[in-house]
C-alpha cells in the first residue's frame, strides 16, 4: 500500500510526468469515440493507422520545436521566423532542383546540392537571427519578425509567385516511405534531429551552457561563457532545424507553395514547447518535454479529424485542450491543489483526535 | 560552392529591397514589375501604354480603361490580366491602363486616384480585400467615372458606388458538379445505389468554399450520402492529411469532392498510399474546382474524373459591359462569366493545349 503510493509519488514528481499524462489523455479520448484509432494494419508493405500517422505528420513539428526550445532556453525569446523560414529553405531547394522551372519530372541539379542549399539557407536565416538578437540585443520577437514577415516575401521572389513542382519520385522519399522501410521517413528524420541535439547537449556541456546563459546572460558572461556567442548558436541552429522541416514539408507535396508551406508553424512550435512544460521565460529546459508536446499537438489534430468535428469547430475544441493543458501544468494550480489537500488531510486527522 | 550561393542568397536579397521601394513609390514603378511577372504575348502595345500612362495621348475614339489587378500570386491571375491586355487593344478600339497592386489595397488606392485624375473613361478593379473602398468609390462617382468590379466583390454600403460585378458562380460551379455526379453515376449504373460522398472544403469563409459546399449540397441525391466535410484549407498538404484520414476512417469512400486543385492532388496522393486506386478507373471519383494545368495533366493520367472551371477570362464580359455603357443602356448588378468543365471523356490533352492558364 504504502510502496503502490511511493512508486505514485515518484511517478508524478518525474518531470515529463504532465506532459506524458496529456499526450495520453488525448490519446485515450480517442479509444472511446474510435475504437479502431490504435490499430496498426500493414497495407502495401508499410504499416498503416491513425497512430502512424501521427507520428508520421509531426515530424516537422518536433524538428522546430527542437531548435525553438534551444531559442527559448538560452534566450528567454521565441523565434516567431521558423515557418517562413521552411518556407525560404524549400522554395530553395525546388528552385535548385528544378533549375528555375515552373514543373519538373527530372532533376536539373543533384539532389544533394538542393538539400544543401535549403540547410544553408536554414543556418544563414538563423544566424541572422542570431545576430540580431545576441550582438544587437534586440528582442527576439521584434528581431524574428522581420524574417517571419520578409521571409515568406523571398521564397515568393525565388519563386517567382508561382507554385515550383518536382514531379520526381525521389524526391518524394523524404516525405513518403523509402522502399522496404515500413516506416514514413520523416519519423526518422525527427528521431534523428532528436537523437543528435540530445548527444551534442549531454555529451558536451553545451546543454548546461544554454541553461546558464538563460538564466542569467551577465552571471554567465562573469563566469567565463561567452553568452552572446551561445546564443547566437541557438538561433543558428533553429535556423538549420526550420532547413531541415521545410525540406520535410516540400517533399511531402513535391512541390513548394510559397503562401502556404509551414504556415502558422512557428506558433505551433512555441505551443511545443510550452506543452512540454518548458518556462518560455528561458533557463532550465527539457527538450524530450518539447518533443512530447509537438506529438501532442498532432495527436490533437488527428483526434479532432478521426472524430469527425465539423471544420469550423476544430479552433474552439484545440482552444479548449490547450488551456486545459497548460493550466493542468500551471504550478500555481499546483500550489491550490496542495493547500487544498493539506486543508482536507488536516480536517481528517482532527476528527480522529 | 558556399560562395555562390551566397551571391544568389544576396542577390535575392538586393531584389526584394528592390521591389520594396517599388511598391513604395506608386503605380509606375510597379507596373513594369507587373509586365515581368506576366508572360508576355501580344500584350505588347497595351504595355506602351502603361508604362507611360497618359492620357492626353488617347485620340477621341479610343475608350480608356483603367484596370487596377491584385497581383500576379498565381497561374490563375495571370490569365486573368493576358484576357485583360488581349481584349482592350487599339485594334479594339481601348486603351488600357493596367496597374499591379502587389496584393495591397493602398496600392489599389492609389491607382484608382490616378485613373481619376487621368480622366479615364471606366476603372475596372479587382478588389484585394472587400472593405474600405468608400471614399475612392465616392472620388471615381464625384468624377463621373463608372466602376466594374472583377473577381471579388466589395462591401460598400451604397451599391451604386459601382456600376456591376463581373465575377464567378461559385454556387452554380458545386451545383453544376453535384448534377454531372448525378449523369455519371446513372451512365455507370449506379443511379440507384448507396453512394458514399466526402468532401475537402477550402478555406472555411472563403467565397469559393461557401459557394461551392452550398451548391454542391443543393445538388445531393437521397441516395448519396455526405459522409464527412473537413477543411483541406485549399492546399495540397492539408489536403492530404485530411484524406489519409478520411480513407482510415470510412473504408467505402465513392466519390472526393475537393474544392480546389491542389487538395485534389494531395487527395489522390493519399488515396495512392493506400494503396486504392481513383479517377474513372479506379474506385473511388474525383472531383475537383478550378482546373489548372497541372489538373488537365491529372486527368490525362486517368487520377481525376472532373474538373469545374473557375474562369479568368473575364476580359471579354467587361468589355460587353462596356459597350452596353457606351449605348447607354443598363446593365445587371451581378454578371457571371461564362464557366465550363472537363472530364475525362473528353479530349483533354487537346483542350489543355488550347488553354491559357
Amino acid at each position: 500500500m504504502n510502496n503502490a503510493k511511493n512508486t505514485l509519488k515518484r511517478l508524478t514528481g518525474y518531470k515529463l510526468f504532465l506532459p506524458f499524462l496529456c499526450l495520453a489523455l488525448v490519446l485515450l479520448i480517442n479509444v472511446i469515440k474510435t475504437p479502431t484509432f490504435f490499430a496498426i494494419t500493414i497495407n502495401n508493405g508499410v504499416f498503416y493507422g491513425y497512430i502512424i500517422d501521427v507520428i508520421n505528420r509531426a515530424s516537422e513539428l518536433v524538428i522546430l520545436a527542437v531548435g525553438m526550445t534551444l531559442v527559448v532556453a538560452a534566450s528567454g525569446g521565441t523565434d516567431i521566423s521558423v515557418g517562413a523560414v521552411s518556407a525560404l529553405a524549400g522554395a530553395l531547394c525546388c528552385f535548385v532542383l528544378s533549375g528555375g522551372q515552373q514543373t519538373v519530372n527530372e532533376y536539373h541539379a543533384p539532389y544533394i546540392l538542393g538539400v544543401l542549399a535549403a540547410m544553408a539557407v536554414g543556418i544563414i536565416c538563423g544566424a541572422w537571427n542570431g545576430f540580431l538578437v545576441a550582438k544587437m540585443k534586440i528582442q527576439p520577437m521584434v528581431a524574428t519578425l522581420i524574417l517571419f514577415t520578409a521571409g515568406r516575401g523571398i521564397a515568393q521572389l525565388i519563386t517567382e509567385g508561382q507554385m515550383i513542382y518536382v514531379r520526381v519520385d525521389h524526391f518524394k522519399k523524404l516525405g513518403g516511405f523509402i522502399d522496404g522501410v515500413p516506416l514514413p521517413t520523416p519519423v526518422f528524420a525527427a528521431v534523428l534531429v532528436v537523437i543528435l541535439t540530445m548527444f551534442l547537449l549531454k555529451k558536451t556541456a553545451l546543454g548546461l551552457y544554454i541553461e546558464t546563459v538563460g538564466i542569467n546572460a551577465k552571471a554567465a558572461r562573469l563566469v567565463g561563457l561567452n553568452s552572446t556567442m551561445i546564443q547566437f548558436l541557438t538561433y543558428a541552429y533553429c535556423g538549420l532545424c526550420a532547413g531541415i522541416a521545410g525540406l520535410i514539408i516540400t517533399s511531402r507535396v513535391y512541390s513548394i507553395d510559397a503562401n502556404n508551406a509551414g504556415l502558422n508553424m512557428e506558433l505551433d512550435a512555441i505551443l511545443a514547447v510550452a506543452l512540454g512544460g518548458n518556462s518560455l521565460g528561458g533557463g532550465k529546459f527539457s527538450l524530450a518535454g518539447s518533443v512530447i508536446g509537438a506529438y501532442t499537438i498532432q495527436a490533437l489534430t488527428t483526434t479532432l479529424y478521426a472524430m469527425g468535428v465539423s471544420a469550423d469547430q476544430i479552433p474552439v475544441y484545440k482552444a479548449i485542450v490547450v488551456v486545459i493543458i497548460v493550466s493542468l501544468q500551471s504550478p500555481e494550480l499546483s500550489k491550490i491543489w496542495k493547500n487544498a489537500k493539506k486543508k482536507i488531510g488536516g480536517g481528517a486527522r482532527k476528527k480522529v483526535a | 560552392m558556399k560562395k555562390k550561393l551566397l551571391s544568389v542568397i544576396l542577390a535575392t536579397a538586393m531584389v526584394a529591397t528592390m521591389v520594396g521601394c517599388g511598391s513604395a513609390t506608386s503605380e509606375p514603378a510597379a507596373a513594369p514589375a507587373a509586365e515581368e511577372a506576366a508572360p508576355a504575348k501580344e500584350a505588347a502595345p497595351a504595355e506602351e501604354v502603361a508604362e507611360e500612362p497618359a492620357a492626353e495621348e488617347a485620340s477621341d475614339d479610343l475608350i480608356v480603361v483603367g484596370y487596377a489587378q491584385v497581383g500576379a500570386e498565381s497561374d490563375w491571375r495571370t490569365a486573368n490580366t493576358e484576357s485583360f491586355k488581349t481584349t482592350f487593344t487599339e485594334e479594339n478600339g481601348y486603351q488600357l491602363i493596367f496597374d499591379d497592386a502587389q496584393q495591397k489595397q493602398e496600392n489599389q488606392i492609389k491607382a484608382i486616384r490616378s485613373f481619376i485624375q487621368q480622366e479615364v473613361d471606366y476603372i475596372v478593379v479587382a478588389p484585394v480585400v472587400e472593405t474600405g473602398w468608400e471614399t475612392v468609390l465616392e472620388e471615381a462617382k464625384e468624377a463621373g467615372i463608372p466602376v466594374i468590379l472583377s473577381d471579388r466583390m466589395m462591401d460598400v454600403s451604397d451599391d451604386s458606388l459601382y456600376e456591376c460585378w463581373v465575377g464567378g458562380n461559385f454556387v452554380k460551379e458545386g451545383s453544376d458538379a453535384a448534377a454531372w455526379l448525378k449523369t455519371y453515376l446513372e451512365g455507370q449504373g449506379k443511379g440507384e445505389e448507396e453512394i458514399n460522398i466526402v468532401t475537402l472544403q477550402g478555406t472555411i469563409g472563403a467565397s469559393a468554399q461557401v459557394g461551392r459546399t452550398d451548391g454542391f449540397a443543393s445538388g445531393m441525391q437521397d441516395n448519396w450520402v455526405m459522409l464527412d466535410k473537413q477543411t483541406g484549407e485549399f492546399t495540397q498538404s492539408k489536403g492530404q492529411e485530411v484524406m489519409e484520414s478520411f480513407l482510415k476512417k470510412y473504408p467505402d469512400i465513392d466519390v472526393v469532392v475537393c474544392e480546389n486543385d491542389n487538395m485534389a492532388f494531395g487527395a489522390i496522393d493519399a488515396i495512392k498510399a493506400a494503396g486504392k486506386t481513383c479517377g474513372p478507373e479506379g474506385d473511388i471519383t474525383i472531383i475537383s474546382f478550378d482546373a489548372v494545368a497541372a489538373a488537365f495533366d491529372s486527368m490525362i493520367a486517368g487520377d481525376m474524373n472532373a474538373d469545374f472551371e473557375c474562369n479568368p477570362l473575364h476580359g471579354p464580359r467587361v468589355a460587353e459591359i462596356i459597350q452596353k455603357l457606351q449605348a447607354g443602356e443598363s446593365v445587371e448588378k451581378i454578371q457571371y462569366v461564362d464557366e465550363a468543365y472537363f472530364d475525362t471523356s473528353m479530349d483533354v490533352a487537346a483542350i489543355k493545349e488550347t488553354r491559357a492558364y
